[in-house]
């Protein structure tokens, strides 16, 4: 048998990730491969239209359409209550993506930017959810390949021996390619009070990763305000490779009702007249209180309720009705601790 | 002489974005994507290096492809492979298995008589790489 060489393709070239499948063959595309997200490439893939002349005009509103933002960011409103300054980052980011592809139909560069994020805020403000939804946002925007979600801690970043970091950090951040990792309370990572803490490198390897992979995935970092401010101080090198630092607002007492009256109507239950104004001045009540934690105080005193209106209705036996089940009174909602200890200690003296 | 192995052997190379492809459809399947590579092309010889461990819980071919990469960049005069292992109860095998980057030149395989016993004789294929120890095998010219 003689030696004979096969056919050789010529080279191994490996697009930048991110860039898209260059030489990607039109049946293989068709049998179930996701067309490639980053914008750079975009508007071979949806349709966004043909190439323009310098001279041509465009009409936005109708480019915002075909690329359906409006509906996107209109259900972002309807889910979350308040958040302004995360909903304006967001409408900004898809304004962005359509500017984009319109530049990129001229001829113009249109690179995708960094979207690295850190949210920052009291306890219960959304911050997690919001994260949640973001990889789902961003990959509809087209930012993103996957949009999955994988969360972090210390626990799963940082090793336990010499060596054991650098594969565990890595084997996190593989998972995450394609969508959102979120590290949550990042400033565990670093402790600077002691020097053989393997938290440093979990970090390098992080910033590395950040920088090699940003078409690729999308850090997001959250945690409280004053801490993560400490953690952003002892690292330089992370506060400029996040290009969004979005402050989440406490919410007001308005946001917060609504966001009882949401739990509420998500769980079926309705309240009566009397019922939502007891639960108005329980709010007014409980903000005041100390370990206040926004939103997350709201969830556990609607489930608090659910608890009282069954313990009510149980209590009273007899016969119920589908109503009966429905219905929380003002007495489930004037049944909390917070109004007895107020009236035993006036509001003023709480503070 | 080409080595045909696995899935899609007989078709030309893969491009780098028809692997990507076939890699995300393996992950969307479920299939846990491994990177391996050899330079002993005997084709009984199923069992090659491991590139780092099996990559599970990935999304996204990205992730596997800088694998691919790293490792056909490392052995360049070697055989990589892209495995997918199915791990569902019952099947629990590899999925699909294809070569991504092949040596340059393959000097293929001889065929061995040996006489036996009562003039049988017994045919074993001999890969003309295998001569050479292993690492010094597909050496390009030069090097």
């Amino acid at each position: 048998m003689t030696a004979t060489a096969g056919p050789k393709a010529p080279g191994f070239a490996m697009p930048r990730p991110g860039h898209g499948p260059a030489g990607l063959a039109a049946p293989l595309r068709a049998a179930g491969a996701r067309p490639d997200g980053p914008a750079s490439d975009a508007p071979a893939g949806d349709g966004a239209g043909r190439p323009l002349a310098a001279d041509e005009l465009v009409d936005l509103d109708e480019a915002g359409r075909a690329l359906q933002v409006s509906g996107l960011l209109e259900r972002l409103d309807a889910e979350f209550v308040g958040l302004a300054p995360v909903k304006d980052r967001v409408r900004e980011i898809a304004a962005l993506l359509l500017i984009d592809r319109l530049r990129a139909r001229y001829a113009l560069s249109s690179a995708r930017p960094s979207l690295h994020m850190c949210f920052t805020g009291s306890p219960g403000t959304g911050k997690t959810t919001m994260a949640l939804r973001m990889g789902e946002l961003l990959r509809e925007l087209g930012y993103l390949r996957q949009g999955q979600l994988v969360t972090a801690t210390r626990d799963d970043l940082v090793g336990q021996y010499v060596g054991h970091t650098a594969p565990k950090t890595k084997d996190v951040l593989r998972r995450a390619i394609g969508g959102v990792l979120l590290i949550d309370e990042a400033y565990y990572l670093y402790r600077p009070e002691n020097e053989r803490d393997y938290g440093q490198e979990a970090i390098e390897i992080l910033l590395q990763f950040m920088e090699a992979h940003r078409d690729d995935l999308v850090v997001i970092l959250a945690g409280y305000r004053d801490k993560m401010e400490v953690f952003f101080r002892s690292n330089p090198g992370m506060a400029s490779r996040i290009g969004h630092h979005i402050d989440f607002p406490d919410f007001s007492s308005g946001e917060l009702i609504r966001i009882a009256e949401r739990l509420l109507e998500q769980e079926d239950y309705r309240l009566t007249p009397p019922a939502a104004e007891a639960l108005a001045e329980y709010i007014g009540l409980r903000m005041r209180q100390p370990r206040f934690s926004n939103a997350r105080s709201i969830r556990n005193a609607v489930d608090r309720l659910r608890l009282r209106q069954a313990g009510r209705l149980v209590a009273a036996g007899g016969r119920v009705g589908r109503a009966d089940l429905v219905e929380i009174t003002a007495a489930d909602v004037r049944g909390s601790r917070v109004f007895s200890d107020s009236a035993a200690r006036p509001p003023d003296h709480m503070a | 002489m080409r080595i045909t192995q696995g899935t899609f052997s007989y078709l030309p190379d893969l491009e780098a974005g028809e692997i990507r492809a076939q890699v995300q459809y393996a992950i969307d399947q479920g299939w846990a994507v491994a990177v391996e590579f050899t330079d002993d092309p005997h084709p009984r010889n199923s069992l090659w290096e491991m590139w780092g461990l099996p990559m599970f819980e990935i999304a996204d071919a990205s992730a596997a492809m800088h694998e691919v990469t790293a490792c056909i960049r490392a052995w360049p005069d070697h055989y990589v492979r892209v495995t997918a292992y199915d791990a569902t109860l019952g099947r629990q095998t590899t999925a699909l298995s294809f070569i991504v980057s092949r040596p340059e030149h393959e000097p293929g395989f001889r065929l061995d008589r040996q006489e036996t016993a009562d003039r049988r004789i017994r045919y074993t294929l001999h890969a003309y790489a295998t001569d050479q120890p292993s690492g010094e095998r597909y050496r390009r010219e030069g090097r």
